[in-house]
């Protein structure tokens, strides 16, 4: 009965927040209250073929929809993606196996760079022959390729590095990061491999090999309009396989394996468990998922340059981790969602909105504090640009307050 | 038939030697106990023989094959499995997870196997369960499969480090104070389980213990270490009337009462 | 080749003078790792803190026109201090705050603690910075005798900030060498670097020697920042990332928990970098060259990680519980 009332509810509401938004494109509150929908649909109690039916509605026909109309929606929607998909990863290396990697972002621009390098007419430096950009649907050659150089950056990193103490270890990540990003800054010369701080562009994006069919149909769709979508449905794609993956491995030896060496490696190496290979194979399980993610990355920004992949994007996707609660796969999807929202749009709303109370001249008085000109606020207050701030607070009150994230790996009693 | 074979054993930490020139055999079918007052080394000896430590000299002999700097995972692979005197249990993880890992070693399904889901890992998985519970039946957790670790009584934890332990498919046993803690029944039946073991499931126990009872009761042969060295060895009533054991223990004489009893 | 020892002289003395800062910030790391076993991430922001205190006082003397009537010995003197002090006690409170809810936790989520504390800090100071003053890269008044010079040799002149930088490290280097080892606080955070637990029992207050411990570190860094600014001038929030985690390694490559290893370790790492700086491009003929400089001392620490764990003087944190 319960169950009944609280499917119906989370429909009407599903439909108010999609006609909400649909009305009010403009609105940022608008469209966070659609995106919760999704939120809800996790939490209902029902069966899960119906959630999973509901999400699929929400995920695959009405997203879209209001993102034909404002590709902004399409936008944020690719970019929860990307981060969902590194916050799976690294949930793997932090949650899973244990090991804190603070250089995750490293494979990330290894993946964007070697579609950026080969996508473009910058390989041309190097190669002879004028053989590049490669033709646009070398891309996905390149997506399955990016696997196989993401697990092998981890297992390179890892040999090294894995022996360490935990602390050691992630500030060893973090300068192999910052050698990462060193280096893509810096090989322009003797050889122009990168490009440097100058960054590549334009990389090809692939062939929207679903057109012909499109226009049998009679759908004329400008291109402009079409990529949007089709990065959304491809990271979609994307995200639902490495969500497959992770939970294919965490149900299996692999993933009882890591388990058991977060919570003490000396008995898992006494019940039989290779500890060395078992933390190598977690770091390129991860790895791969980020150098995959960078290669769409790089196709749908067409520019990628060493800016995107500082320190502080391992930190966001750090934290988004540690938000959402490590080792837990919906604990990661939650606190990439939710950092990424933060990001965008709430931080970015909140700028906006104090921008327009600065202008509106209003004055404010609170009791026993006086008044204040409300055009008095600076315009350096700016929250937009305070992400580390807020990425370190909640860093930090989540290892005071909830050191297990909001949704802590799930206590089922699967038999 | 010699299963195990230890060789002047020697292991020294800074100036204390913990183990010093130590022989010992274990032989097919027998359940062989290690006793000796705290801090003879007798877990030093489980640590070395399991590859936590390296030897500083001798030799460690399993089924012909020398074990010596041999990483931990490897000895487990070659047929020797340990439970721990500080219960070292995968809290977080349930029963039947915890006996699950146990199986690593012989539960081969590939990476490529586990993503794709095939058939082959599916049915690996599920021989895997079904003997997980066997064992966990066997030592009597039977329904607890699904309960964290960290929620088992003491003794029930015990147990499970057994079932986890056993879950290795080890030739040999090393079982580290098993019965610390509990009562005269639960030592019972952990000694009645023991006996089941051999033959069935292992093939021989190596025991560390303070409990005479448990000792005198099913060992065939009784080591004695102080020191870090062996200073008798034999069947349990000749281990027992040893003077140097009996001096050994003296200061503890409730240990020297009890096993008189 | 010639050209490589002619330069030799000055990139010995512009190693020696990165070698004593990066001893100075070094000296924070070590003595927190020391005594909780925990890398303080932070200290980075300790240490640019000490950088604008000192440079918000002599903007302000500068504002109201005393910094030209005051003796600079004396205007030294105060920035020094003050940053110290304020750094010292910024680290004391960055302790209580973040670091002490978590003292039972794996140290792991005190390092995460700690990450994310430097981030907050590098946005307060930026936040700070840009209400008051509309801008946070803020340039160092130039405090004129200091940019004198020095001839040691024929070809080689030295910076009076230079041998500011070497003379009031050194002071305080052996200052912390007979605190630590000829008082009795010093001996305390001592014991309870080895042994917290007895230590309490042998009736030391071990948290009132943690936030000393803190305290200390945490003024050296600001020292550290202070003529890091004298020296380079330029200071924003962010500018202690690399000096930080260069330090960091410098205490690694001493022997973490070692104080004594944290002033070989900067000493070392600081002449490795000029050298890299300075020979690198010459080395590899142009390939690479001093941009690389900064991942240099990332290299150097996963080197020693793998070669030498213990460092060069050996570790000196908690016994291990036979």
């Amino acid at each position: 009965m319960k169950g009944s009332v609280a499917s119906i509810g989370v429909l009407v509401y599903i439909a108010v927040s999609s006609v909400l938004a649909y009305l009010h494109p403009q609105s940022v509150l608008a469209f966070l209250l659609f995106e919760n929908s999704l939120l809800l649909i996790y939490y209902l109690p029902a069966q899960p073929k119906m959630k999973f039916i509901l999400g699929a509605v929400v995920l695959l026909v009405l997203l879209p929809i209001l993102g034909f109309i404002n590709a902004y929606y399409l936008e944020v929607a690719v970019q929860v993606g990307i981060y969902v998909a590194l916050a799976l990863g690294l949930n793997i290396v932090v949650g899973f196996v244990g090991l804190l990697n603070l250089g995750f972002v490293a494979f990330y621009a290894i993946g964007a760079y070697l579609w950026a390098i080969f996508g473009s007419p910058q390989a041309n430096e190097f190669i002879a022959g004028g053989f590049f950009p490669l033709a646009p649907s070398w891309f996905f050659v390149f997506l399955i390729f990016s696997i196989a150089v993401g697990a092998m950056t981890g297992v390179l990193l890892g040999l090294p590095v894995l022996r360490l103490r935990g602390d050691y270890l992630a500030v060893v990540t973090l300068g192999f990061a910052e050698v990462v990003r060193a280096l893509v800054n810096n090989l322009d010369k003797p050889i122009n491999f990168t490009n440097g701080p100058k960054g590549i562009s334009p990389i090809e994006k692939p062939p929207l090999f679903f057109q012909p069919t499109l226009e049998f149909f009679g759908a004329q769709i400008a291109p402009a309009k079409l990529y949007p979508l089709y990065f959304y449905f491809l990271v979609l794609f994307l995200v639902v396989v490495i969500i497959l993956v992770t939970r294919r491995l965490e149900d299996s030896r692999i993933g009882r394996a890591w388990k058991a060496i977060r919570e003490d490696e000396v008995a898992a190496a006494a019940m039989g468990i290779p500890v060395v290979r078992m933390k190598l194979l977690g770091f390129a399980v991860g790895a791969s998922f980020a150098s995959a993610v960078g290669v769409v990355f790089a196709a749908k920004q067409v520019f990628i340059n060493p800016e995107s992949f500082t320190f502080m994007e391992s930190i966001g996707v750090l934290a988004m981790v540690i938000l959402g609660g490590m080792g837990s796969i919906p604990g990661a999807i939650l606190g990439a969602t939710g950092v990424t929202i933060l990001n965008l749009q709430l931080l970015k709303g909140l700028s906006l909105w104090l921008n327009s109370v600065r202008q509106s001249g209003a004055v404010l008085s609170l009791p026993f504090l006086g008044s204040f000109a409300l055009d008095q606020i600076p315009v350096q207050f700016e929250p937009a640009k305070y992400e580390r701030m807020v990425f370190g607070l909640i860093l930090i009150l989540m290892m005071i307050f909830r050191p297990q994230g909001i949704l802590p790996p799930r206590q089922d009693k699967r038999n | 038939m010699a299963l195990l074979e230890l060789r002047d054993l020697s292991k020294r930490f800074g100036g204390l030697q913990a183990l010093d020139r130590v022989n010992l055999t274990v032989d097919d079918g027998m359940i062989v106990s290690l006793i000796g007052p705290n801090g003879a080394g007798k877990t030093t000896l489980f640590n070395t023989l399991t590859g936590l430590y390296a030897p500083d000299e001798g030799e460690i002999e399993f089924q012909n094959r020398s074990l010596v700097g041999l990483k931990p995972d490897k000895i487990t692979g070659a047929g020797i499995s340990r439970t721990f005197q500080n219960i070292r249990l995968f809290s977080h993880m349930t029963v039947l997870e915890n006996v699950l890992v146990g199986m690593h070693s012989h539960l081969l399904t590939r990476l490529t196997e586990i993503v794709l889901r095939t058939k082959n890992c599916q049915l690996r998985e599920e021989e895997a369960r079904r003997r997980a519970r066997e064992l966990i039946e066997l030592t009597g957790l039977a329904g607890r499969e699904g309960e964290w670790a960290h929620q088992l009584s003491y003794g029930e934890q015990r147990r499970l480090e057994i079932a986890r332990a056993l879950a290795a498919r080890p030739k040999l046993l090393l079982l580290d104070e098993p019965t610390a803690g509990m009562n005269t029944t639960e030592a019972q039946s952990l000694m009645t389980l023991f006996k089941q073991l051999i033959g069935s499931y292992v093939r021989a126990i190596l025991l560390i213990e303070h409990n005479m009872r448990v000792v005198m009761g099913i060992s065939h042969r009784v080591h004695v270490l102080d020191y870090g060295e062996k200073i008798a060895e034999g069947r349990p009533d000749e281990v027992r009337q040893d003077p140097r054991v009996i001096e050994a223990y003296l200061g503890q004489g409730s240990w020297v009462e009890h096993a008189q009893r | 080749m010639d050209l490589a020892l002619e330069i030799l002289p000055q990139v010995l003395v512009d190693g020696i003078v990165l070698g004593f800062m990066y001893a100075l910030i070094a000296l924070g790391y070590t003595m927190v790792y020391g005594v909780l076993e925990f890398i303080n991430f932070a200290h980075s922001e300790i240490f640019v803190l000490g950088a604008f205190v000192g440079v918000e006082i002599l903007l302000l003397l500068q504002s109201t026109g005393q910094l030209e009537a005051l003796h600079p010995a004396l205007v030294l003197l105060l920035i020094i201090v003050a940053a110290m002090v304020v750094s010292g006690f910024a680290a004391m409170a960055l302790e209580r705050v973040a670091y002490r809810p978590l003292q039972g936790s794996p140290r792991l989520v005190a390092l995460i603690s700690a990450i994310g504390a430097s981030f907050f800090l590098q946005d307060g100071l930026r936040l700070f910075e840009s209400l008051w003053r509309n801008t946070f890269y803020l340039t160092y008044p130039t405090v004129e005798i200091l940019d004198r010079t020095v001839p040691l040799t024929a070809s080689l002149v030295v910076p009076v900030k230079s041998i500011l930088v070497v003379v009031t490290a050194l002071i305080m280097l052996l200052g912390l060498y007979l605190f630590v080892n000829r008082t009795r606080v010093g001996t305390a955070i001592r014991a309870v670097a080895q042994d917290p637990d007895t230590a309490s029992l042998m009736g030391i207050a071990v948290n009132r020697v943690i936030a000393l411990t803190f305290f200390v570190g945490g003024a050296m860094g600001g020292l550290a920042g202070v003529l890091f600014g004298l020296h380079y001038s330029l200071v924003n929030p962010y500018s202690g990332f690399f000096p930080g985690l260069k330090a960091f390694t410098a205490a690694v490559l001493g022997g973490i928990g070692n104080i004594p290893g944290a002033m070989l370790g900067g000493m070392v790492l600081g002449l490795l970098e000029a050298m890299a700086g300075s020979y690198l491009s010459i080395l590899t003929d142009g390939a690479f060259g001093a941009e690389y400089k900064d991942v240099f001392a990332f290299v150097v620490l996963i080197l020693i990680l793998i070669f030498r764990p213990r460092g060069l003087l050996g570790e000196k944190v908690r016994e291990e519980r036979g």
